[in-house]
């Protein structure tokens, strides 16, 4: 609220409905990887793979649809295979090791990372995958990831109404199921709901497999939109994805949190930076404001902690 | 030995015959014999490293037994996991409780047993049915909770232990074992938990309260079962021991006696105020 004032009152075009479309934009592909990986760290665990997960996705979809001449929902299909079976590993390896989740995600980072730009440039010789436009079924691809819709005349992404969905979907299953139960309870106190009877394996690998799958999501969508991808597609973004998490009230130590914070925390993220674009200010204060707003949300979020445990013992 | 006392002396639900266990060289029971019936309370006493913990992780399914039987309605039985005691109706409350601070008390009591409603992907976590359940058991209990949607983590300890009672009586627990759930509480806290020991005893749980204090033990207890160093230094019923007695039998009587003098002696630097 106070960032969007803030915007609003100096720059005109940042509270036209135009300017909305803008930078409601980058929040939105934001939003549904920060959603994901809120879940994730609620069930305390990170995915630092994330990022450069959704490059992976989309290499995929524009490998598979042009240097395999496949129909762009079969690329799209074999993408969705790829992220699920890279989040299995994940969570396999976190629930089997019991390491933490930051270490083992760091290595499948550096791993998808070499084998993005390697394969990228076994098969097209380039380091980027391109003409996804000219794929077969392309155009029903593009209506369901790509396509704008008009409101009042202005022009938005379908992706805003995706990242909506996904936000209330993720709210929905967190506090209505028996999953989500199990998700705050994992995240809370493993052992003590593992005691109880909470499968807390199977929730962690599920938790890995939901943030792949949005990757996977994002990815397909990046790959559409610009139909041409480069193999770095993705990497720096892990970080921000747990920053814009944290900003909407995850705690960082797992057991708290929730989908609509980490939406809110997107939204301000995009905010900010297309805000300090109208403004004409330098760039690089886009990662001061970051800073600050991450510093202030860790302090917030301690509080919260302290209330809750206040009358421990 | 018999308890005219207690005026119930049911059948059986679960026996312990001449229980031992080893770990490695060190033997932490042997010969340990106790009944534990519906509607009675056995008390566990014993000193630090008497065996307490290690007698009810038996019963619980977490180690099995070296030497001797344990039976359940008169069978004889071998766990080999919690679960499978928990199948038995033997509800176990450790320490540290097994609750999620951070979440709910209604989420917390229905953990890993939450109910649910519609069917499919439409299938849901029952809410307004758990919190309102939650209200009644704990109510049931004689717990007033003022708002089932406050984390378990802002309740205080004995509450929390409370809630722990509840949940396990909720879910059919028809032995109920305690470890030590009054030794971390002050003096009021404890007379709560206490009074909650009695409410899961009048609704016909079988509990055993494992405590090192008798002062807790025997204004609830049936039947005392006294440890030291893993050997049985005597399996009582109610009336037929003292507070001082029992103080007297954990303690070793020569040593405690020796150990009032020696503190008793007012030191040189220290003035009466
Ligand atoms: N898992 C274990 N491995 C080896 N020794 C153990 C183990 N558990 C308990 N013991 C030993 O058994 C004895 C009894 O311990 P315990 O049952 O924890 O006593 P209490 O609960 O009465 O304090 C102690 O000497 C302890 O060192
Ligand atoms: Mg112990």
């Amino acid at each position: 609220m106070v960032i969007f004032t803030f915007f609003a009152l100096q720059s005109s075009v940042f509270r036209s409905l135009s300017g909305v479309a803008n930078w409601l934009d980058p929040a939105s592909t934001l939003g549904i990887m920060a959603v994901a990986v809120a879940l994730l760290m609620i069930g305390g665990h990170f995915d630092l793979s994330a990022g450069v997960m959704t490059g992976t996705t989309a290499l995929t979809v524009g490998i598979v649809a042009t240097e395999f001449g496949q129909h762009i929902w079969v690329a799209i299909a074999a993408a969705l295979v790829v992220a699920l079976a890279i989040g299995f590993l994940n969570g396999w390896l976190v629930t089997r090791t019991g390491l933490p989740s930051f270490i083992i995600t760091l290595g499948t980072f550096l791993m998808l990372q070499g084998l993005n730009l390697g394969l990228t440039k076994l098969f097209t010789g380039t380091v980027s995958a391109g003409g996804i436009a000219s794929a077969g079924g392309y155009g029903s691809a593009e209506w369901v990831f790509a396509s704008r819709l008009e409101v009042a005349g202005v022009e938005f992404r379908v992706a805003i109404l995706w990242w909506v969905l996904f936000t209330a979907l993720a709210t929905w299953v967190l506090l209505r199921t028996r999953f989500g139960n199990w998700v705050f309870a994992t995240g809370g106190d493993e052992v003590a709901a593992r005691n109880v009877g909470v499968p807390a394996r199977r929730t962690t690998i599920t938790l890995f497999m939901t943030t792949a799958a949005a990757a996977w999501f994002v990815g397909t969508t990046l790959a559409v939109r610009l139909t041409s991808v480069q193999a770095n597609t993705g990497i720096g973004q892990e970080l921000i994805y747990i920053v814009a998490a944290v900003i909407g009230g995850c705690l960082l130590t797992g057991g708290f949190g929730s989908a609509v914070g980490a939406s809110l925390g997107a939204l301000i993220f995009g905010m900010t930076q297309l805000g300090i674009v109208y403004l004409r200010w330098d760039a690089d204060w886009f990662y001061f404001f970051l800073g600050v707003m991450l510093l202030l949300a860790v302090l917030a979020n301690r509080l919260v902690r302290r209330y809750a445990e206040a009358a421990r013992r | 030995m018999t308890d005219p006392g207690a005026g119930l002396g049911g059948p059986a639900l679960l026996e312990l015959r001449d229980v031992g266990k080893d770990f490695g060289s060190v033997i932490a029971l042997d010969g340990i014999s106790t009944t534990v019936r519906a509607g009675e309370v056995t008390c566990v006493l014993g000193d630090n490293g008497a065996g307490k913990s290690t007698l009810i992780k038996i019963l619980a399914g977490v180690h099995r037994p070296d030497r001797g039987q344990v039976l359940l309605d008169g069978q004889p039985v071998s766990f080999s996991a919690p679960r499978d005691a928990l199948d038995a109706g033997i509800a176990t409350v450790y320490q540290d409780l097994a609750m999620i601070p951070l979440m709910a008390i209604w989420r917390n009591f229905f953990l890993g047993a939450e109910p649910t409603r519609g069917r499919g992907p439409f299938r849901r976590f029952d809410s307004a049915r758990a919190k309102e359940v939650t209200r009644r058991e704990l109510l049931a209990m004689g717990i007033d909770i003022r708002d089932p949607d406050q984390p378990v983590g802002t309740l205080s300890g004995g509450e929390r232990q409370s809630v722990a009672i509840a949940r396990a009586v909720h879910f059919g627990a028809r032995v109920l074992i305690l470890d030590e759930p009054t030794s971390a509480l002050g003096v009021k806290q404890a007379g709560i938990v206490l009074r909650y020991i009695a409410q899961a005893r009048d609704r016909g749980v079988g509990v055993v309260f494992i405590t090192h204090n008798p002062h807790h033990a025997h204004p609830v207890g049936d039947r005392f079962l006294l440890l030291g160093r893993g050997r049985s230094l005597g399996d009582f019923a109610k009336g037929e021991v003292s507070v001082e007695e029992i103080t007297r039998l954990m303690a070793g009587g020569a040593e405690l006696a020796e150990l009032t003098t020696e503190l008793e002696r007012p030191l040189p630097q220290k003035d009466g105020s």
